[in-house]
């Protein structure tokens, strides 16, 4: 459900739609130009990140999906397991890049600024204080051996904020069900390789000037009214 | 317990490294502690080094130009490599890893998928430098020998080769490798006797594995490598892999070497197959032996109630 929310909140117009009615997806827009997030991140790692990286996530996943439609239909259930790793790859691809777009934001629309109202404090209670929370985040973000992501995510259940890795694009929710990402940063290498190259710390290190409160603040609020 | 034996190896850099890697407190069948004999190593003006080496790449580093650039071999091998080997020289000085070789660390640190600390840096050096000997300047073509028999008996042709391998690269999803190796059926259980092996058994395969799982830690005798890290196409190729994969495959494989090391891996599987059949006839042969182990068990039935 939330991601349906996520989806239409851009401009996701009437989605396409299979022979059953088969929800296919389509390339989320930013709300900001590539060259927005410089000199944090560059407007061609954006361009590649989104227009390609993002966009075959997406392909692969509609793929996988008409394939998992067929094989449903047809009651075979040895493709139907066979496909589960494709559309968690190329699923969970999805997922997290439309997140992350929303967790970034050019310095005018208020990107870097610090987190207020209740997940400011939410942070400064679980976490002693924002710098210790970043600090956290890029030392595991850094050894993070491969690909993946780090994660601020919020525990529904017990209303705790967490920061937690995952390997290649698995989705914070595979790490617990009761986990809703707040701020996640994507340290596969094709985040910041043609600008930070082999020095990871110094990409997790700027992200920070553009990285977008008011979503995860927005985020925050609905699940922790 | 492992984790409080190595901190106390005084060493900032140490104590960092751990806490990093977030060394949890699950059991560790490797012990780690300090060499009894020697406390010092290679001591020069107290600085203390392990003795893995970054070796260079048997080309210059603009040699594969414009198939693969000078800009990311500097990175590729002049960074991340060198990271790799200086990360793992920190992490095993002083240890009982530092006077093992470099094969014998990884299969170590493996410890049957629990993969200990110094694992992800000493697969990545020995998988680093098998990728460079796996390319020349003006690489490519085709195979020839025996080498491209067994390609074709074992994928039809060349051009099947060639597209299972390109398949493996392009779907190792996240960070990996794409590897031709040279298998040996065996049977790997502990008393149990191999069937006899024929030369059917020994094929030629392709495999791919993650992050830097390497087939070392799956007893095969690998062949070729193509590196699909990102780090090792983006400078060039940016997200197109498949393109990346394709010129490794036209323009930079060294056949030579692979054929090299199939050379190397049959005669160690001929070598292993002639000590498995003298263990076999050892086995077999003797009935003492036979009769020994057979009144053994009917006397151990006997005395139970002698336990301890």
């Amino acid at each position: 459900m939330a991601l349906r929310t996520l989806l239409t909140r851009k401009t996701l117009t009437a989605p396409p739609l299979g022979v059953r009615g088969l929800q296919t997806f389509s390339l989320p827009d930013l709300s900001y130009d590539y060259g927005d997030l410089e000199p944090a991140i560059s407007a061609e790692i954006m361009q590649l990140h989104h227009h390609k990286h993002h966009q075959t996530y997406i392909t692969n996943y509609n793929k996988a999906l008409e394939q998992l439609d067929g094989a449903i239909t047809k009651g075979d259930a040895s493709t139907v397991v066979k496909l589960q790793s494709a559309i968690k790859f190329n699923g969970g691809g999805h997922v997290n890049h439309s997140i992350f777009w929303q967790n970034l934001a050019p310095v005018r629309q208020g990107g870097g600024e610090p987190p207020k109202g209740s997940l400011g404090w939410a942070v400064d209670n679980h976490f002693g204080s924002l710098e210790a929370l970043i600090q956290k985040m890029n030392a595991e973000g850094a050894a993070l051996q491969g690909s993946g992501w780090v994660w601020l995510g919020l525990d529904k259940e017990f209303k705790r904020l967490v920061v937690e890795t995952t390997p290649n694009q698995d989705p914070l929710v595979t790490k617990g069900p009761n986990l809703v990402p707040l701020l996640g940063i994507d340290v596969w290498e094709h985040a910041y390789y043609l600008q930070y190259k082999n020095v990871r710390p110094d990409y997790l290190k700027n992200i920070w000037k553009v990285i977008n409160w008011k979503y995860a603040s927005e985020i925050y609020d609905r699940e922790c009214p | 317990m492992a984790a409080s034996a190595a901190a106390a190896i005084a060493s900032p850099s140490r104590c960092g490294l751990f806490s990093s890697q977030g060394f949890s407190g699950s059991t560790r069948s490797l012990q780690w502690r300090k060499s009894e004999k020697r406390n010092v190593r290679k001591a020069v003006r107290g600085v203390i080094t392990a003795k893995i080496e970054l070796s260079p790449p048997p080309y210059s580093l603009d040699a594969l130009e414009p198939h693969m650039s000078r800009e990311t071999f500097e990175y590729h091998w002049g960074k991340h490599h060198r990271a790799y080997v200086d990360n793992l020289n920190k992490q095993i000085v002083g240890t009982e890893l530092d006077t093992k070789t470099l094969e014998e660390i990884i299969r170590a640190t493996y410890n049957n998928g629990d993969l200990l600390p110094p694992f992800n840096n000493a697969a990545q050096v020995w998988n680093h430098d098998f990728f460079w000997e796996s390319m020349k300047p003006g690489g490519g073509g085709k195979p020839s020998g025996e080498l491209l028999e067994l390609i074709n008996r074992d994928f039809g042709s060349f051009e099947a080769f060639v597209s299972e391998f390109k398949a493996a690269g392009a779907t190792q999803f996240g960070s990996g490798w794409a590897w031709l190796v040279y298998k040996a059926n065996r049977l790997d259980v502990g008393n149990a006797v191999n069937p006899r092996p024929s030369d059917e058994d020994k094929k030629l395969i392709v495999v791919k594995s993650p992050n830097a799982i390497n087939p070392l830690v799956w007893d095969y005798s690998p062949l070729l490598t193509v590196d699909v890290w990102e780090h090792a196409y983006y400078l060039d190729f940016q997200n197109r892999r498949p393109d990346y994969i394709s010129t490794f495959m036209e323009k930079l494989v060294s056949w030579d070497a692979v054929s090299s090391r199939l050379e190397a891996a049959s005669a160690r599987a001929l070598e292993r197959e002639r000590e498995e059949e003298k263990k076999r006839t050892e086995y077999e042969g003797g009935d003492e032996t036979n009769s020994e182990a057979v009144e053994m068990y009917l006397e151990s039935d006997a005395d139970e109630s002698e336990a301890d």
